[in-house]
């Protein structure tokens, strides 16, 4: 364990730096690739790694690149999604922040492979820094070569643009991004037609994650196959995991995909453990939409076999006792936390995040969250449970984008397992007011 | 032309062919309604959820079941697609759904809305509304703002159907209507309630579903049962001059575009035929309009309570012009 394909030269002092970079063997898929290989070995190499995509989703990389319509005369777009706003995530502002020019070398090598002579990073409106980190080494790019005409003197173009967004959270969903990036409104579009047929300005379009495509430039340089060696079944590779919560020690780490969930909140080599010596109460291990794991369900699954990180293990017993990998933002609860406030803090978030353009999302997110915060605040009553529970089924899958979706799996789940704490917060509201429910009795963790 | 099945009935459309207009192609009661899908305005659809449907088989390539219920109005059909619209539990259950979340935050003042008796809201939520409200929270309110001089927003009707953006984007001539804010705090605006300055900026009315947008040269006159809608035509200079005149014995109490039961403007001459400002808020005299005939008006709506005896058109124009 222990193996940094990504983060392997993050403590380098000056990695930030063209030079240092370059030092450490940067920039090197973008010379095999260019010089050694076809634009369609390269999406075979993708697609022999099993590379899954890292913004949330996972869907295989390799594949929605060969989806990609390749007409004649159009040009073709690759955009970069670093509007990360989840809570709970945050590996891909620590990569931009700390190597900017992986995310460089890895835009450089997948548009090559997809076409592009035109990419665009899409950054969130609050990294106004990381975007000026980004934005410096890309002019080192330039300045050295590795963008603009003619690159390595292999006849291939490509220009990379930067694009702030205004801070909205539903613009990290694909086509809201190109619809913020085509300067309207960001409003997700009706599917289909899909980005790969219809994207950017009406042509062809891949978006990908920051470490989805940071991690195409190990991929080139290993071969895909080494990179297939590494993690379980259909979850190959590291990936970045951003820890966070009562936890000891919290922070980004890169991990093989296949690290049991014990070991990694449990040992000193990641976690180290919950903070203060209290207990685990419930876990959300892929950012603040998917549904909520109690204790007992953390480490092992319903099966009682060992919960893995990969997206396999962590989904495994579906929405009634798993959860999802998501993009990694691994939160963790200690005994002292209110699951309900937590569940009212996400539910604000979505109703807030919500781009209303469609009824059931507009008027469920916020319904939703006027529900929680009367139970949170002692004013609600036991039919409120129910209701919830029914306004989340209806909002899920009837939505455009997943917002809905995100939105409706976390109060479904807390409800899930999580209902005596609901309860008691409305049997219970003064003393609710006051203090915090604990564990919930049927949840007694295992550790 | 592919074949699809819509609640069990055939029918051949063109390949593209959203769900919805090919059950609309049958007719009937197994069209979804859509509060927000106007055919006549590109890019429309896709919002309200009102019309989805459940897809039991893709097609004949496919025909694996859609897990999710789809947008009938955005969802092209494919070759031996079944789709269940009326017969689908699933789909009653759900659109019964997104009618309570249309209606959490729409205020009940029917009796003194414009649009009462022509609104799209009301049928829905006639036929899929819940008997009472499990919201129990404050609905959302914003004072009534003016479009110009002649059109109204009531933001608490809105539905956020977009249409009138849509209108705004595609007739007019510069984008100065859209919408602002997010979530549940979307609303429809003229930019800092500046009035869009054109000639057929009045079809916003026309296609709002509901009682958002109304006629200031018709508000608090009369309600819309009370009239009667009549064919009628002029010489216009900037529109076709095609329009229903709504009549209250010899007076022009307000002026529409032609819509047909689907409350889409009707077609003339393969020309969609909006109508221009001065037809409509300015022409209120019988002397400057052609009166055709009398409108047919679906006999279950309320608008032709009192007008039609039967569906026979030629007894209700004798009714109507008072001809033996």
């Amino acid at each position: 364990m222990g193996r940094k394909l990504l983060l392997e030269h993050v403590n380098v002092p000056g990695i930030e730096t063209y030079e240092v970079y370059r030092k450490n063997g940067g920039y090197r898929s973008v010379e095999k690739a260019l010089k050694t290989m076809s634009p369609q070995n390269v999406v075979e190499e993708v697609q022999a790694s099993g590379l899954r995509g890292r913004g949330g989703a996972g869907f295989p990389t390799g594949m929605k690149w060969s989806f990609l319509a390749k007409p004649e005369g159009v040009p073709r777009y690759l955009l970069c999604n670093a509007d990360e706003s989840e809570p709970g995530t945050f590996k891909d502002r620590y990569l931009m922040e700390k190597i900017p020019h992986l995310l460089v070398e890895g835009m450089i090598t997948s548009s090559y492979a997809l076409g592009c002579n035109q990419a665009y990073i899409y950054i969130r409106g609050e990294y106004m820094w990381v975007l000026e980190i980004v934005e410096k080494a890309i002019a080192e790019a330039y300045a050295n070569g590795w963008l603009g005409k003619n690159i390595l003197g292999s006849g291939y173009d490509l220009d990379l643009s930067i694009a702030p967004g205004g801070g909205a959270y539903i613009c990290g969903e694909e086509t809201a991004l190109i619809e913020s990036l085509e300067g309207k409104r960001g409003n997700p579009r009706i599917k289909p037609p899909f980005p790969a047929v219809k994207g950017l300005w009406g042509c062809p379009t891949v978006v990908n994650n920051v470490e989805t495509i940071a991690a195409v430039v190990p991929i080139v340089n290993d071969g895909g196959a080494e990179y297939a060696k590494i993690g379980i079944g259909k979850s190959t590779g590291t990936k970045l995991i951003s820890a966070c919560g009562n936890l000891v020690k919290p922070g980004v780490y890169e991990l093989d995909l296949g690290v049991s969930v014990e070991e990694f909140i449990y040992s000193d080599e990641w976690c180290g453990g919950i903070a203060n010596g209290k207990k685990l109460k419930a876990c959300v291990p892929g950012g603040s939409s998917v549904p909520i794991l109690p204790a007992n369900l953390v480490c092992k699954t319903a099966e009682g076999t060992d919960r893995l990180m990969t997206y396999e293990s962590l989904a495994e017993g579906g929405f009634a006792s798993g959860s999802m990998l998501g993009s990694g933002g691994f939160i963790v609860f200690d005994e002292d936390q209110c699951i309900v406030r937590n569940t009212w803090n996400f539910a604000r978030f979505y109703a807030h995040e919500s781009c209303g353009q469609c009824s059931p999302c507009r008027e469920g997110t916020g319904w939703m969250e006027k529900v929680l915060h009367r139970l949170e605040y002692g004013h609600g009553n036991l039919r409120d449970i129910d209701l919830l529970a029914e306004i989340n089924k209806k909002i899920e899958g009837n939505t455009i984008c997943p917002l809905g979706d995100a939105a409706a799996w976390p109060v479904a789940a807390a409800i899930r397992h999580f209902r005596e704490e609901f309860e008691w917060h409305v049997t219970n509201p003064d003393e609710a007011q006051k203090r915090n429910f604990g564990i919930a009795s049927a949840h007694v963790p295992l550790v | 032309m592919v074949k699809v099945i819509v609640d069990d009935i055939e029918v051949e459309v063109e390949p593209g062919t959203t769900i919805l207009n090919a059950a609309r192609k049958i007719g009937g009661d197994v069209v979804p309604p859509a509060m927000c899908y106007y055919s006549k305005l590109e890019g429309s659809g896709g919002k309200c959820r009102t019309c989805l449907v459940e897809v039991a088989a893709g097609s004949t390539a496919d025909p694996r079941p859609m897990p999710k219920l789809v947008a009938s109005c955005s969802t092209p059909v494919q070759d031996g697609m079944v789709i269940k619209n009326k017969t689908s539990e699933r789909v009653h259950e759900n659109r019964g759904a997104v009618t309570e979340f249309l209606l959490i935050n729409h205020p009940l003042d029917c009796p003194i809305c414009d649009q009462a008796g022509e609104c799209h809201l009301q049928d829905l939520g006639f036929e899929h509304g819940k008997e009472g409200t499990r919201y129990e929270e404050e609905r959302r309110t914003y004072d009534p703002i003016d479009i110009g001089d002649k059109i109204k927003l009531h933001m608490n009707r809105c539905i956020l159907c977009y249409r009138c953006v849509y209108v705004a984007n595609q007739l007019t001539d510069q984008r100065v209507h859209g919408v602002m804010h997010r979530g549940e705090h979307a609303e429809i605006s003229t930019y800092i309630e500046k009035a869009i300055d054109n000639d057929f900026s009045g079809n916003v009315i026309d296609v709002c579903p509901v009682g958002a947008l109304t006629d200031k040269t018709f508000r608090f006159k009369s309600r819309v049962w009370f009239l009667k809608p009549m064919n009628a035509s002029c010489e216009c200079t900037k529109c076709a001059g095609k329009a229903v005149v709504w009549m209250f014995g010899n007076e022009i109490m307000r002026v529409t575009g032609r819509k047909d039961k689907y409350g889409e403007i009707e077609d003339i001459d393969g020309k969609t035929a909006w109508i221009c400002n001065d037809c409509r808020f300015d022409k209120k005299d019988v002397s400057e309009w052609n009166i055709e005939g009398p409108r047919v008006i679906n006999r279950h709506s309320v608008i032709s309570q009192n007008h039609y005896l039967k569906n026979d058109p030629e007894r209700d124009a004798k009714k109507l012009t008072g001809t033996k």
